[in-house]
C-alpha cells in the first residue's frame, strides 16, 4: 500500500508541475471568463450610430432603430455616392429601384445591419400586399397568439414542481460534454505515461520493486487526482476571474444603480425557479461518480493500449475501438436531450461505455431511482472488469519490445 | 559454502513458446556468478523469475533458505538489460523515488544516495534532468539505484553496455568491492572476457536448458584439450614417441602428448634438436568453451 502511494504521488507531482498543466489551468478559466464577460462588456459599449442614406425618390418609410439612422438625400447626390463613397460621412447608401434593393458602402457591411434593413423592407412590402388583398392589419394582429405551456412534474413523493426543459438541457449538455472531454484528455494522458515508461525503458526497473498492477493503478489514480485538481482550480479561477473582470470592466456606478437589492433577490428567485424541478445535489454527486468511474474504466483500457505498443504512432488501431463508444455518446447528446426517456436513452445510460456521458444528459430531466442505481452498479462492475482485463494485457505488454502487436496477440496475453 | 539462491527445475512457457525447460542453478553465497547463454536462451526470463516479475509455471526458487516471497524484493537488486530512467525527472528526485520503491525510508535513502553520489563524484548532477545527461552518465545513476538498498543479491544484465572503457572500469571496481563485502552477484553477459576476469562460477543456458554449471576452474578443466604451444628459435620439431603435432605454422607448433608421457620427457626430446623460446599449456578461453558447449548441446 505504501508503494502505491509513492507512485500516485510521483505521477501527480510530475504532471502538476509541468508548464503545460499550469498554462492550461490558467488559460482555461480565462477563456471561460472571457466567454462570460466579453458579451456583457460589448453590450455596455455604446455603438456608433450608423447613418444610412436613402435616395429621395424611393417612398419607403423606414424607421430608425437603436443603431441605424436613415436619412434621405437627393437622387443626384446618391448617384455620385454610388461611384465615389470615400468622402461621404454615411455608413452606407441604400439604393431603391422598384423592388431592387442595393447597399453601397466603402467598407464591409455588417450582417446585422443588412439583416435588419431586409426585415424592415420585407415587413413593409408584406403589409402593402396584405392591404392589396383587403386584409385588415388590425385583424391580423388580433389573430396572432402566443402561448406558454407550464409543465409540472409529479415526483414519487407527490410534490409537483415546475419542469424547466431549458435548464435541464443546459445542465445535461454541459455535464455530458465535460465528462466526455475529461475522459478523453486524462485517458490519453495515462496512455502516454505508460508509453513513456516503456520507451524510456524504466518499466522493468520499477516492476522489479512493485507489481505491474500497482504501477498501472498508481498511474491511473495519480492522473485522476490531476484531473480533479484541474477541474476544481478551473471552477475556482473562473469564479474569481469573472468576478474581478466584472468589477474591473463594468462601470461600478452603473452596476450599483442598475442592480439594487430588490433586483438581486428577483434574479435569485428566477434562478431558483429555473432550476426548481432539478435535484442539483443529486446531479453534483452523480457527476463526481460518473466522472471518476467513467474515467477509471476508460483509462484502464488506455493504459492497456499504451502497454501494447512501442510508440504513440502505433496506438491508432487499438485506440479506435475504445473511442468509438465515447464519440458515439457525444454524438447522441442532442437526440437524447430531445427524448430523455426513450428506449435509446435508457439503453445508452445502462451500457457502461456510454453511460457516463448519457446518464448525465438524462439526469436533469429526472430519472427513476432504480434506473440510476442499475446504471451505477453496471458501471462499477464494468470498471472492475476492464481493470482486470487491462491489468493482464499490461503486465505482459510492458515487457514486450519491438513487436508489432495484433489483436490475436493481445488475446493470448490475457491467458498467460 | 551455502547457496544463497537455488533455482530448481523451473519451467516457463509463453503460449506455445517455451522460454525455460528445467532450469537449474545454485548460486553460492558471496560468489560472482556468470549467467551465460546465446540470445533467446532464456536468461532474461530466468532473471525475471528471480525478481518475481513473472512467476514460473512449475519448479521452485529458494532464496536464502526459504521459498522466494514478495518481501525478498528488498534484498535483491536488479539492473535489467532494457533499462532507463524518466527523462524529464531530476536525477536526485528520481533516485530517491526508486530507492523508496525498494522499501527504504526517505531519510536513509537520502543519506545513502549522497554517499554514492559523492563516491562516484557525480553530486553536481543531483538537480539535473536525466535528459541532460549522456548515456554513460545515466548508466551510473542506474547502477546506484540498483545497489542503493544494499541487497544480499545483485543481478546485472549486460552491466557494461553503454559504458566507455573508463567508466566500465569504475563500475567493475565497484562491483568487485561489493562482492568483497559479501554481496552475491549474478552477472549476465555475452562478453566472455569480462566473465573470465570477474566471475568465479558460471552457468550456461542454451535453448532453455542449463547445460553447464560450476566454478570456472572446474569447467576449464572439463574442456581442457591437453595441448601445448611451442615456439622455437627456428629449428624444426619432428613428431616422436612422446607427442603428436596437431598443427604448425612457421616456428609455432601445437602438440599433444601421447598417453602417459610426461612434460619433462617431451621437453627433453625436443631440446635435443632445437632451442625453445616458449612452451605453454593451452587452456580453452571461455569463448571457446561457450561455442563448443552450445554447438555440442
Amino acid at each position: 500500500m505504501h508503494k502505491i502511494w509513492l507512485i500516485i504521488k510521483r505521477e501527480y507531482l510530475v504532471r502538476v508541475r509541468k508548464k503545460s498543466f499550469i498554462i492550461m489551468t490558467i488559460l482555461g478559466p480565462m477563456l471561460m471568463a472571457a466567454l462570460l464577460i466579453v458579451p456583457t462588456f460589448l453590450a455596455t459599449q455604446t455603438k456608433e450610430n450608423r447613418i444610412i442614406a436613402l435616395n429621395e425618390d424611393a417612398n419607403f418609410n423606414l424607421e430608425d432603430s437603436e443603431f441605424i439612422h436613415f436619412t434621405t438625400i437627393p437622387t443626384s447626390e446618391a448617384e455620385i455616392l454610388k461611384t465615389d463613397f470615400s468622402e461621404s460621412l454615411f455608413y452606407a447608401l441604400l439604393h431603391i429601384e422598384g423592388e431592387n434593393f442595393t447597399l453601397y458602402s466603402n467598407q464591409q457591411i455588417s450582417l446585422s445591419v443588412s439583416k435588419s434593413i431586409e426585415r424592415q423592407l420585407e415587413q413593409i412590402i408584406e403589409h402593402e400586399k396584405l392591404k392589396l388583398f383587403g386584409i385588415d392589419l388590425q385583424i391580423l394582429e388580433n389573430a396572432s397568439t402566443e402561448i406558454n405551456i407550464t409543465t409540472k412534474i409529479i415526483s414519487e413523493d407527490g410534490n409537483t414542481s415546475n419542469s424547466q426543459a431549458e435548464a435541464s438541457m443546459g445542465i445535461g449538455f454541459i455535464s455530458g460534454i465535460l465528462i466526455y472531454i475529461f475522459i478523453f484528455m486524462y485517458g490519453t494522458m495515462v496512455m502516454r505515461g505508460v508509453i513513456e515508461e516503456k520507451t524510456s525503458r524504466i518499466v522493468e526497473v520499477i516492476i522489479s520493486s512493485v507489481k505491474p498492477f500497482q504501477l498501472m493503478m498508481g498511474k491511473i489514480l495519480g492522473v485522476a487526482l490531476v484531473g480533479l485538481t484541474q477541474f476544481i482550480l478551473w471552477i475556482l479561477l473562473t469564479v474569481i476571474i469573472s468576478t474581478l473582470a466584472e468589477l474591473f470592466f463594468l462601470d461600478l456606478n452603473v452596476m450599483a444603480t442598475e442592480m439594487n437589492s430588490s433586483d438581486q433577490s428577483m434574479i435569485l428567485a428566477q434562478v431558483d425557479e429555473l432550476t426548481g424541478g432539478i435535484n442539483l445535489l443529486q446531479i453534483f454527486l452523480a457527476f463526481i461518480f460518473y466522472f471518476l468511474a467513467g474515467y477509471l474504466m476508460y483509462s484502464a483500457l488506455f493504459a492497456a493500449v499504451g502497454s501494447a505498443v512501442d510508440a504513440e504512432a502505433d496506438t491508432q488501431q487499438f485506440v479506435l475501438p475504445i473511442t468509438i463508444p465515447l464519440i458515439l455518446s457525444f454524438l447522441l447528446i442532442t437526440p437524447i436531450m430531445e427524448n430523455p426517456d426513450g428506449t435509446l436513452a435508457f439503453w445508452m445510460s445502462m451500457i457502461p461505455f456510454t453511460s457516463p456521458v448519457i446518464m448525465m444528459v438524462r439526469l436533469p430531466f429526472g430519472v427513476a431511482n432504480w434506473e440510476l442505481a442499475l446504471s451505477i452498479v453496471i458501471l462499477i462492475a464494468a470498471f472492475i472488469g476492464t481493470t482486470w482485463f487491462a491489468g493482464r494485457i499490461y503486465r505482459t505488454g510492458i515487457l514486450m519490445y519491438g513487436k508489432k502487436v495484433s489483436y490475436k496477440e493481445l488475446w493470448r496475453w490475457l491467458k498467460y | 559454502m551455502q547457496d544463497l539462491l537455488i533455482v530448481k527445475d523451473v519451467v516457463k512457457q509463453y503460449g506455445d513458446y517455451t522460454a525455460l525447460t528445467n532450469a537449474n542453478i545454485s548460486v553460492p553465497k558471496g560468489s560472482i556468478y556468470g549467467l551465460l547463454g546465446p540470445n533467446g536462451a532464456g536468461k532474461t526470463t530466468l532473471m525475471r523469475i528471480i525478481n518475481q516479475i513473472t512467476a514460473p509455471d512449475s519448479g521452485e526458487v529458494i532464496f536464502d533458505g526459504e521459498p522466494l516471497q514478495k518481501h525478498h524484493i528488498a534484498e535483491i537488486g536488479y539492473m535489467p538489460e532494457e533499462r532507463g530512467l524518466y527523462k524529464k525527472m531530476k536525477v536526485g528526485e528520481q533516485a530517491l523515488y526508486l530507492a523508496q520503491l525498494k522499501g527504504m525510508s526517505y531519510n536513509t535513502a537520502l543519506d545513502k544516495l549522497k554517499y554514492w553520489f559523492e563516491k562516484l563524484d557525480i553530486l553536481s548532477w543531483w538537480n539535473k534532468k536525466v535528459e541532460e545527461l549522456s548515456k554513460g552518465m545515466a548508466q551510473k545513476i542506474q547502477f546506484i539505484v540498483t545497489v542503493i538498498h544494499e541487497p544480499k543479491l545483485l543481478i546485472f544484465d549486460e552491466p557494461f553496455s553503454g559504458f566507455d572503457p573508463i567508466n566500465a572500469a569504475i563500475i567493475r571496481k565497484e562491483i568487485l568491492e561489493l562482492a568483497e563485502k559479501g554481496t552475491t552477484i549474478i552477472f549476465s553477459t555475452h562478453r566472455m572476457e569480462s566473465v573470465e576476469e570477474i566471475c568465479d562460477h558460471i552457468a550456461l543456458i542454451n535453448k532453455s536448458n542449463t547445460i553447464l554449471d560450476g566454478t570456472i576452474e572446474d569447467i576449464k578443466k572439463q574442456f581442457a584439450t591437453n595441448t601445448f604451444k611451442i615456439v622455437t628459435s627456428g629449428g624444426e620439431i619432428q613428431e616422436n614417441d612422446f607427442f603428436n603435432i596437431v598443427s604448425m605454422e612457421d616456428n609455432n607448433y601445437q602438440i599433444k602428448p601421447k598417453d602417459g608421457k610426461s612434460i619433462k620427457e617431451i621437453l627433453e626430446s625436443i631440446l635435443k634438436d632445437t632451442e625453445i623460446i616458449s612452451f605453454k599449456k593451452e587452456t580453452p578461453s571461455m569463448e571457446e568453451i561457450f561455442i563448443k558447449a552450445v554447438n555440442n548441446a
